[in-house]
């Protein structure tokens, strides 16, 4: 969960960047990649980065678990470079501007001026990405790493008469996982409602 | 006349298929304050964009300080600048937008600091001690750790003058800088304006629809018509005594509205 986390951040900011680029390459292979992931569905890419990819083009990722990180960052970083690309283009022209007319170079405006601004608008989204991320997690048990549900089922299936309550605990066990990052939501939609409100 | 700070030659801007400005020949002398006039459309904000940089000329040359602003010289023929060239050369001017644009997730201060410490290398210690000066010229001394979320308009105005000011430009630019303001805040901004003209060194083009406060500060007004200077000279000559009935009926909107 923390590793495709932190990959998806670092596919998100990459691939925002790469839609915004100058580079006419950069920006129709970006835009490539997030069409296809953003189009295909997650199941059909965890089976295709555990299945297909060693199978097909002998390229293997090694462990489950690395192919579980890597499907499901390529799929959030392909979402989430949206929100990268959305925010720093809905920084005004006159931000931009004033920047230019302080003679800042083309790094210095957007990493002084509009990165700080767009981050801001950023964070609250990224926060719910967070939460579907950590669900996705479950996902990953069909492809058999082992999983909180698929704990979850094993135990089950051993005591079978437990099973309801096995499923709430499961449901309890999401839940108290989620709460930190819904708090953590909660938090940067004050941050960002703080310095970006009108000027 | 010295060597111009500033000159125009023969500058074209269009649009697409708009033709906005359609050749614009002008001098501008260090020191010397420009008031810029002209019917809405008439291309005023266009001109002083393009020597911000913020707009490229469609043909003709922008010279700073004898250097061309939108050119350089390569293997002795002049090509489009890059972005290094431009910077060079920008760094000469400053500008005051209608609407602040001041960072809105950065103190007042910051605001100020920001560019002569990362686009100029000051150190921070010199930054801050020449951006308070500056604040507190502007009658913002006590609102340094403030954000511009928390100021009038008057105010975030004169911050937007001292963040342009601490960088030092040879010639300072400003597009209707009072004209986003509730009228009981105008005067405080005229006022610094006003200031900043007596000190003299730096050269000021304004466009503003203060036909009181042009006469006031400016060594040459220009009246901008249809794309091209249509009149200039003295004060004088242009608001008292203009030659066109095109200014003259221009001039009449504002006498029969302007009650200072
Ligand atoms: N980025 C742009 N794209 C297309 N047309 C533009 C653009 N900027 C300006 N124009 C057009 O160019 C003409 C001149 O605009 P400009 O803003 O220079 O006029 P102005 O004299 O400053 O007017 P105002 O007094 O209303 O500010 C206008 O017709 C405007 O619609
Ligand atoms: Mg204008």
């Amino acid at each position: 969960m923390l590793a495709s986390a932190v990959l998806s951040f670092v596919i998100a900011f990459l691939a925002g960047f790469g839609r915004i680029a100058k580079n006419p390459i950069i920006r129709k292979f970006t835009g490539f990649y997030i069409e296809v992931f953003r189009g295909t569905s997650l199941i059909v890419q965890l089976f295709w980065f555990y299945y297909a990819l060693p199978g097909l083009f002998g390229i293997d990722l090694g462990t489950d678990f690395w192919a579980a990180v890597v499907a499901i960052s390529m799929n959030y970083g392909a979402y989430m470079s949206e929100v990268v690309r959305g925010s720093i283009l809905s920084v005004s022209s006159g931000q931009r501007e004033a920047a230019t007319a302080l003679n800042m170079s083309r790094f210095q405006r957007m990493r002084l001026v509009i990165l700080p601004q767009a981050v801001r608008m950023m964070l609250p989204e990224f926060g719910n990405y967070l939460i579907q991320m950590l669900k996705a997690t479950s996902l990953v048990s069909l492809i058999g790493l082992t999983d909180i549900l698929y704990h979850g089922d094993i135990f089950r299936s051993t005591n079978l008469s437990l099973a309801p309550t096995v499923y709430l605990l499961i449901l309890v066990f999401y839940f108290i996982l989620a709460l930190p990052l819904i708090w953590l939501t909660r938090w940067a939609e004050k941050q960002s409602s703080k310095g970006v409100a009108t000027e | 006349m010295a060597e111009p700070i500033v000159r125009y030659k023969d500058v074209h801007k269009s649009f697409g298929d708009v033709q906005v400005l359609k050749g614009i020949d002008l001098d501008i002398a260090p020191a010397e304050k420009i008031a810029l006039i002209g019917p809405s459309g008439s291309g005023k904000t266009t001109i002083i964009r393009m020597l911000m940089t913020l707009e490229e000329p469609t043909s003709g040359v922008i010279e700073v300080d004898g250097r061309p602003l939108w050119h350089m010289e390569k293997e002795g023929e002049l090509v489009p600048a890059n972005e290094k060239h431009l910077r060079e050369v920008r760094g000469d001017i400053g500008m005051v937008f209608q609407h602040f644009n001041l960072f809105p997730h950065m103190t007042i201060l910051d605001n100020c600091m920001v560019a002569p410490v990362h686009v100029k290398g000051e150190s921070k210690e010199e930054a801050k001690q020449r951006s308070i000066e500056m604040l507190e010229k502007v009658g913002l001394g006590d609102k340094l750790d403030n954000y511009p979320s928390q100021l009038s308009g008057g105010q975030k105005q004169r911050v937007a003058m001292a963040r342009a000011l601490v960088m030092r430009p040879k010639v300072m630019l400003f597009d209707e800088v009072t004209s986003a303001l509730d009228p009981e805040l105008v005067g405080e901004v005229l006022e610094v304006i006003r200031d900043i003209a007596q000190e003299g060194e730096m050269a000021m083009i304004l466009v503003t629809h203060e036909m009181e406060f042009a006469r006031d500060i400016a060594d040459r007004v220009l009246f901008l018509d249809e794309g091209t200077i249509a009149e200039q000279g003295s004060p004088e000559e242009v608001l008292e005594n203009s030659k066109s009935e095109r200014l003259q009926s221009f001039l009449s909107r504002f006498r029969s509205s302007s009650p200072s």
